[in-house]
């Protein structure tokens, strides 16, 4: 490493000589701009390439019932294959909807009178619809959360007796796991939930309610610290200018305390996507979950490849949620000095 | 002159986990209108207490405060108040901090364009025109200071009281937000009260200074009219005989009659944050140097 980079440097430099760039500062510009680039990138490449080989080298020497275990190589065939099949799917999809619509263009030649039909097309879901289904279902489940949390959060923080009364139910219910909720969640959905033409599916439900159960608490708990941690001056001006109960809550409190708001949103944001995904396996809900569950039951030599195409896939989501969160943070936080990552 | 505002017997008690603890004793004062009072006192003294109290932020334990013929019995802006660390909302530019409160007292009294000029024409007393929106993060310690002086003064109120407003200020910065404040007082003649611990301070801007004896049960010790000529020039004061008299008696009564026994620990650290409006750590606080 240390080897490598002042080799890179020195060819970078002598490429450069002779052509006097320089950037404002007056420094070459292969100092200010070059090499922070080449430090930046180098360090996290370096740390991909030795997962790589590691990853390569152990799934080698694990060998299981469905074949040797997927390496980055079937990794990567089986991401192109899925890839592969979504494309199939639409064309089918387009082509389904084309001749639908040729044939009742017909009939309503021969038949005025004939009332148009569409048909939904019927196929499977793709990996990539499947992905949509997860991230509508993890966005409403969070903020059916957030809704209920940062209300819920305001209050007990601004009240000492609600806290006392209501923290001890939030400490018991914190560590329950998605999978302890998901059966009662189930029957209670089906008893409450009865109609003939349901505009959301119960899977779907099922998976939102758990979400929304298990992500609520970081942000209960953020957002009770943030309100109960307003500074006592600034309560002070709020008496001095008698600023109402109301207003006192949305000019100083809210704002005071956004910060730590964002930061328990997205702690739950983190947790809602985690639980997900155990939540669409149990529930069938048609998300990456269940296609998880789907190639495990499969078991064809693909299925552990394609499994390791949506591990990867729920780590990159997560990830990109949390830097969603984390521009959203930076954006509402008035608080320049903390620094967020 | 009419008395604008008195104190009558006021006594504060605080209940810590070790009983209860005096702060203040009969303390009784009565200041009129267009007067500037500084009280100043050691620290723990209980002047901050004394504040606190007239603003409404604290309840007296016995006796109370009278303001223009009505009972203090809650915060309000007839009493604004400046905190001595600015105390301005952190997300909001000078400008808004100023607007909350002007919107929150005129609120259907003045319009909304007489509103927005009466916020800028005091940002202007203050000199913060140049800054004004700018958040409390991106200036100064004294031009925050300044901003919470302006907002205070938009809300026009009876009384305006200071809490060591430039105590945590360098001595440069204070000087010129002292002449800042001796100019706006030339015009407006606010009645206020200012508490402070530096003698220069209290000599220089106030009509009347209050000394606090130590505590437990503190209260007043002796109060010194300034009968200085006004506008006052520091530099032109610096040799002179009734400028320099008064600062001795204030100094004789602080470091001769009320000198104040500490450990050298603590008196070594002159400069720690000053614990305001926080009954209990002040309460513990005196009752360890009574100890």
């Amino acid at each position: 490493m240390n080897a490598m980079n002042p080799d890179i440097f020195k060819k970078i430099s002598t490429a450069m000589e002779g052509r006097e760039i320089k950037s404002a500062t007056g420094k070459p510009i292969v100092e200010v701009f070059v090499i922070p680039a080449v430090k930046a990138l180098s360090l996290p490449v370096l740390g991909m390439v030795i997962f790589i080989f590691f990853w390569n080298v152990g799934a080698k020497s694990i060998d299981t019932s469905l074949g040797q275990f997927p390496g980055p190589q079937q990794t990567f065939e089986q991401a192109q294959s899925l890839w592969q099949e979504h494309l199939q799917e639409r064309t089918k999809e387009e082509g389904f909807y084309e001749r639908q619509e040729k044939r009742n263009a017909e009939r309503l030649k021969k038949d005025p009178d004939y009332k148009v039909r569409i048909r939904e097309y019927t196929g499977k879901p793709t990996f990539l619809d499947q992905i949509y289904t997860s991230l509508i279902t993890v966005l409403s489940g969070f903020l059916l959360a957030s809704l209920i949390a940062i209300p819920l959060g305001i209050s007990i923080g601004l009240s000492k007796n609600l806290y006392a009364a209501i923290n001890p139910l939030i400490q018991v219910f914190k560590p329950i796991s998605p999978l302890a909720w998901l059966p009662l969640v189930t029957m209670a959905v089906s008893a409450l939930y009865v109609t003939d033409d349901p505009f959301f599916a119960k899977s779907f439900v099922n998976s939102m309610i758990t979400v929304m159960l298990c992500s609520l608490w970081p942000t209960v708990i953020n957002t009770a610290v943030g309100v109960s941690g307003v500074s006592e001056d600034l309560n002070n001006v709020s008496k001095v200018l008698r600023l109402s109960w109301l207003n006192h809550v949305i000019k100083i409190v809210l704002p005071a305390s956004v910060p730590m708001i964002f930061t328990g949103l997205r702690l739950s944001l983190g947790i809602a996507w985690m639980v997900l995904i155990a939540a669409e396996m149990l529930a069938q809900n048609p998300g990456l979950g269940k296609f998880v569950w789907d190639e495990f039951q499969n078991g064809s030599s693909n299925s552990l490849g394609r499994i390791m195409v949506a591990v990867l896939t729920i780590g990159f989501i997560g990830f990109l949620l949390d830097r969603f969160m984390l521009q959203l943070q930076k954006f509402f936080s008035w608080d320049s000095n903390a620094e967020l990552r | 002159m009419s008395v604008l505002l008195e104190l009558s017997k006021v006594s504060m008690s605080f209940s810590g986990k070790d009983g209860t603890f005096k702060a203040l004793e009969d303390v009784s004062l009565k200041v009129e209108k267009g007067e500037f009072v500084s009280l100043i006192g050691h620290s723990g003294c209980g002047k901050s207490t004394v504040l606190n109290i007239v603003a409404g932020l604290y309840e007296a334990t016995e006796g109370g405060v009278v303001l223009d013929g009505k009972e203090v019995r809650e915060p309000g802006p007839e009493r604004a108040v400046v905190f001595q660390n600015h105390s301005l909302l952190p997300w909001l530019t000078a400008y808004e901090n100023v607007a909350l409160a002007v919107e929150q007292v005129f609120k259907g009294k003045k319009s909304k364009a007489e509103m927005k000029e009466w916020v800028e024409h005091n940002l202007h007393l203050v000199h913060m025109e140049h800054a004004m929106h700018k958040r409390p993060a991106a200036i100064s310690g004294g031009m925050k200071q300044r901003v919470g002086i302006a907002r205070a003064l938009a809300m026009e109120p009876q009384v305006l009281l200071m809490d060591e407003p430039f105590g945590a200020l360098d001595a440069l910065t204070r000087a010129h937000l002292q002449d800042s404040l001796m100019e706006i007082q030339k015009d407006l003649k606010n009645t206020v009260i200012m508490i402070t611990h530096d003698v220069d301070e209290a000599v220089l801007l106030s009509d009347r200074i209050v000394m606090m004896t130590n505590g437990p049960a503190a209260t007043i010790g002796e109060i010194a009219e300034v009968k200085l000529e006004r506008p006052r020039n520091r530099i032109q004061l610096a040799d002179d005989v009734e400028y320099n008299r008064y600062r001795h008696q204030v100094l004789s009564f602080l470091y001769e009659k009320q000198r104040k026994v500490e450990s050298f620990e603590k008196s070594s650290t002159p400069s720690q944050p000053k614990t305001q409006t926080h009954a209990a750590t002040q309460s513990s606080d005196a009752e360890e140097r009574v100890a």
